[in-house]
């Protein structure tokens, strides 16, 4: 039946931002600490305490204006969200709500016919993260923990431009890939670094929008496609049987795949938000926003588009490369050492080198040290001093450090 | 009223040996341990303070002496003070023990001042009367002479600062201004209260009532002392956004210095419009004062003065609902238990806070409320940016502005009970909060029950060098402290 449905989503990810300290705080942001380790005395929201912003996420907001096209703002405010929550200690959340640092940008997803769509994004804006309550560890009480407290948080918050489970897993991952290219977040969606609520309704193609639920907080994509699917078939079942959807916040259970709303006490706040005045707007000038460009990586579309036109390497073969920093790391090493055909490399690399490493599951940069002696080899091969047989044999032990290639072969 | 002694003339006598810094504290100490007025939460005794007399006194023997060595000062019960109990005279932080030192008390400490105690004010800063203490209202040292058993108020919500100064517990008193907190209860106990241009003392660590307001000034026998209390409180502090980098004098150099040229002083006519002739004859009496010297008095009129009032009972009330909204019994402070956690909250709240504080969080949740926000807190934001434009009109015509400091004497304990009447009394003091702009006032004379009055003299921007050097030539014709 779900065939004269379609489903309308947009997406607010929460992107960690990758810092050494919190965005109003000096305490550490850092994940897996014992509890309220790393909390100070503005974490803790004791009485006259005052933020200080922490420059490093605006310059990180900037990168990540570059990188998803988006307008960079030169006048932000930093506003108080008010509620009450044991893990929220000022009893409000600082974030931006009616001037955001970024505005109208857009990425581009792959479709599987083979075309790119144009995903708009509406804006991202700065807030701190809150701490975690902790309810399962005791019949009576609930534990806070503060650590999380103050994390920076880019929320970048998409039109609903996403049709399906695997527009939003692409959208996603090709999100979280650009994310960690520019240093911007490690992507780690397991410790929370990145985390999508998932806005979604649906219609009759080419109908009007329906009313969309919100689904809140979810941390990996087998979770994502599941809420979506399940949600999806939901709604339908709803208008199906005569009703009508409800605007709701819908929580996902991990444990039994479904949604289920969250109880209205927990999302009616009326959140005054207004300018926190313990802070001053943030006013960029057009050399602050351009100092930062130099230090802007190469993103990974960039990445393919140069290895197919500089180094005549397939654009599949590309993608695979760039499919995680760590291998272009390794592979433009090679690249830059060695006068070996970069398209050589690059098919060792994908074919040989990625099977080893999956086989022994390394961590690709541990190979860096290796990259000369890889070479090497490549270079005997091509040159015919070794054949490619005899060089696919030598390749682990050169992997391994085990020995210089010309050794290696006079042992044969 | 004790005798005065100025800060330089104890530095000196120190210095000369003629008293040791634990006679000095022991003096104070005395009165202070009395509490007769109430202008105490908390009383350090000499044996707390052991070791930093005992420091301060072997400077001086070293000939070593900082600039505030061995002086006794008052701090307002709204600065953190490590290990000292710090309660913003509210009973939801009656329990509060700080971890760390404001800002501006560690300035002060770093100058070798010795805290005498921690002094009683209105709840979290909100009141004019000091009525509104968790701990019991101050009683002004000032008695009204026709009528000497009412016990009056000392103003608020620095009150308790001020009353210490007035009854002789201390040389010097710390206070907190955001609508008027230091100059109206410095002029009700005739005194000199500074509150210096919004950035020039950083807030870090003072209890929040309004953050774009509040700032810390001192509250002293004379315009001098303030000067000594400015020098040392009175720079710029990474930990507060809002703190001013704009370079800071030495206020004490020069401060006698005789006016080198003509200055002009306006006198708003809106302010007077409706005050007893026993206010304008402050007014009077100053300009009176002035006459041999190279100054001009004219008339100057804001067109925003009436709307001052009510932009401040928006703007303060909205930033103290969000900034009081950490206490909630959770991580410090006193909780009450309830069945779950909105019960906590409501349980810990309602009797943590008094009338006066939830009536303004009240009003500050209104006025930031959806479908409000518009009509109230978006529109005082827009008539305080006229405010300050129209101080900076009539600064183009004038160097200073001469106002009154309050429109009455002090009243008597129990007196008003309108929290509006209440409000009416910072009605002078407040657009000068809401402009950011330096404002001290000035004791003036005495009214006709023997109860001092004060001026108020208004600079602009980090004009406090000149302010008190205008304010030191006043002092000296007023001859108010003889």
């Amino acid at each position: 039946m779900s065939n004269n449905w379609e489903m309308v989503i947009g997406l607010e990810v929460h992107a960690q931002l990758k810092t050494s300290s919190k965005l109003f705080s000096s305490s550490p942001n850092l994940f897996g600490s014992e509890p309220n380790e790393n909390v100070n005395f503005i974490d803790a929201g004791m009485p006259g305490m005052l933020p200080v912003l922490n420059w490093t996420c605006i310059e990180k907001a900037i990168k990540t204006g570059f990188a998803l096209n988006f307008t960079i703002n030169k006048h932000s405010v930093f506003e108080r969200k008010n509620y009450f929550y044991p893990d929220l200690p000022q009893g409000y959340q600082i974030s931006q709500f009616e001037f955001p640092i970024l505005s109208e940008g857009y990425l581009e997803i792959d479709q599987p016919d083979g075309n790119t769509k144009k995903i708009r994004i509406e804006r991202a804006h700065l807030e701190q993260d809150a701490g975690k309550s902790i309810h399962d560890i005791d019949p009576k009480f609930s534990f806070i923990d503060l650590n999380r407290v103050g994390t920076p948080l880019l929320e970048i918050v998409s039109y609903p431009d996403l049709s399906s489970a695997e527009d939003v897993v692409n959208y996603m991952s090709s999100l979280r890939q650009t994310l960690m290219y520019i240093d911007v977040c490690d992507g780690n969606m397991q410790e929370g670094s990145l985390r999508a609520d998932v806005n979604l309704s649906i219609r009759k193609p080419g109908g009007e929008l329906g009313t969309r639920c919100e689904i809140k907080n979810l941390n990996s994509f087998k979770f994502i496609r599941q809420a979506i699917e399940f949600e999806f078939q939901r709604q339908i079942e709803v208008i199906e049987s005569g009703g009508s959807v409800e605007q709701n916040t819908m929580l996902f259970d991990t444990s039994t795949g479904e949604t289920r709303p969250m109880r209205s006490k927990e999302f009616s706040h009326d959140y005054r938000y207004f300018p926190d005045p313990d802070l001053l707007p943030v006013n960029l000038t057009d050399e602050q926003i351009n100092q930062i460009k130099p230090s802007m990586e190469e993103l990974p579309h960039q990445k393919i588009a140069r290895y197919v036109s500089d180094y005549k390497i397939d654009k599949d073969i590309s993608k695979i490369i760039i499919a995680e920093k760590e291998n272009t790391i390794l592979f433009e090493k090679m690249v830059n050492e060695s006068d070996v055909n970069p398209k050589n490399i690059a098919s060792w690399l994908v074919g040989d080198i990625f099977a080893f490493v999956k086989e022994k599951n390394l961590d690709v940069l541990n190979l860096l040290e290796y990259t000369k002696d890889i070479t090497d080899l490549l270079k005997l091969i091509s040159d015919d001093v070794i054949s490619n047989k005899v060089g696919k044999e030598i390749l682990p032990q050169v992997l391994e450090g085990k020995g210089k290639p010309n050794e290696l072969v006079k042992k044969m | 009223m004790p005798k005065k002694q100025s800060i330089s003339s104890l530095v000196n006598s120190l210095k000369e040996k003629k008293i040791s810094v634990h006679e000095l504290f022991d003096q104070f100490h005395k009165v202070a341990k009395e509490n007769a007025n109430n202008s105490y939460n908390l009383v350090l005794d000499p044996d707390y303070q052991k070791s930093n007399l005992e420091i301060s006194q072997e400077r001086y023997s070293n000939g070593k002496n900082l600039p505030l060595d061995g002086i006794p000062l008052g701090i307002k019960d709204l600065f953190c003070t490590k290990c000292i109990t710090t309660t913003a005279s509210s009973k939801i932080l009656s329990n509060f023990i700080p971890q760390y030192e404001s800002f501006v008390t560690q300035q002060l400490l770093n100058d070798g001042a010795i805290f005498i105690g921690k002094n009683n004010c209105d709840e979290f800063a909100m009141g004019s009367s000091n009525e509104t203490s968790h701990f019991g209202p101050v009683v002004n040292p000032w008695k009204n002479k026709n009528s000497p058993t009412e016990k009056l108020v000392p103003g608020g919500s620095s009150g308790g600062s001020a009353a210490a100064v007035a009854e002789g517990s201390c040389v010097a008193s710390m206070g907190t201004d955001t609508g008027g907190s230091i100059r109206q209860p410095a002029s009700l106990c005739g005194l000199v209260g500074l509150k210096p241009t919004f950035g020039s003392c950083s807030r870090w660590g003072i209890v929040a009532f309004a953050s774009s307001l509040d700032q810390a000034g001192p509250i002293t026998n004379s315009v001098e002392d303030a000067a000594y209390i400015l020098n040392s409180i009175s720079k710029h502090d990474f930990n507060d956004s809002t703190s001013s980098n704009h370079p800071r004098d030495d206020y004490l150099k020069e401060i006698d210095k005789k006016l080198d040229h003509k200055i002009k002083i306006g006198i708003p006519s809106d302010y007077l419009k409706n005050v007893t002739p026993e206010i304008i004859a402050q007014i009077e009496n100053t300009k009176k004062s002035l006459a041999g010297y190279d100054i001009e008095f004219v008339d100057v009129t804001f067109e925003t003065t009436d709307y001052a009032l009510s932009t401040y009972y928006i703007i303060a009330p909205a930033e103290a609902s969000s900034n009081l909204a950490r206490y909630d019994g959770i991580r410090y402070g006193v909780r009450e238990e309830g069945g779950n956690l909105d019960d906590i909250y409501l349980n810990s709240r309602t009797s943590g806070f008094g009338d006066e504080v939830t009536r303004r969080i009240l009003i500050g949740t209104y006025v930031l409320s959806a479908g409000y926000y518009d009509a109230y807190y978006r529109q005082a934001q827009k008539v305080r940016r006229l405010i300050k434009d129209d101080f900076q009109r009539v600064f183009q015509e004038v160097d200073f502005i001469l106002t009154p400091t309050t429109p009455n004497e002090a009243f008597k304990i129990g007196e008003k009970l309108d929290p509006i009447a209440m409000y009416m009394n910072d009605v002078f003091t407040v657009p000068t909060s809401l402009a950011g702009l330096p404002g001290i006032s000035l004791p003036s004379g005495l009214s006709a029950n023997g109860l001092p009055l004060g001026v108020q003299l208004i600079g602009n921007y980090f004009q406090e060098k000149k302010l008190l050097q205008l304010s030191h030539l006043i002092e000296k014709e007023l001859s108010f402290n003889e």
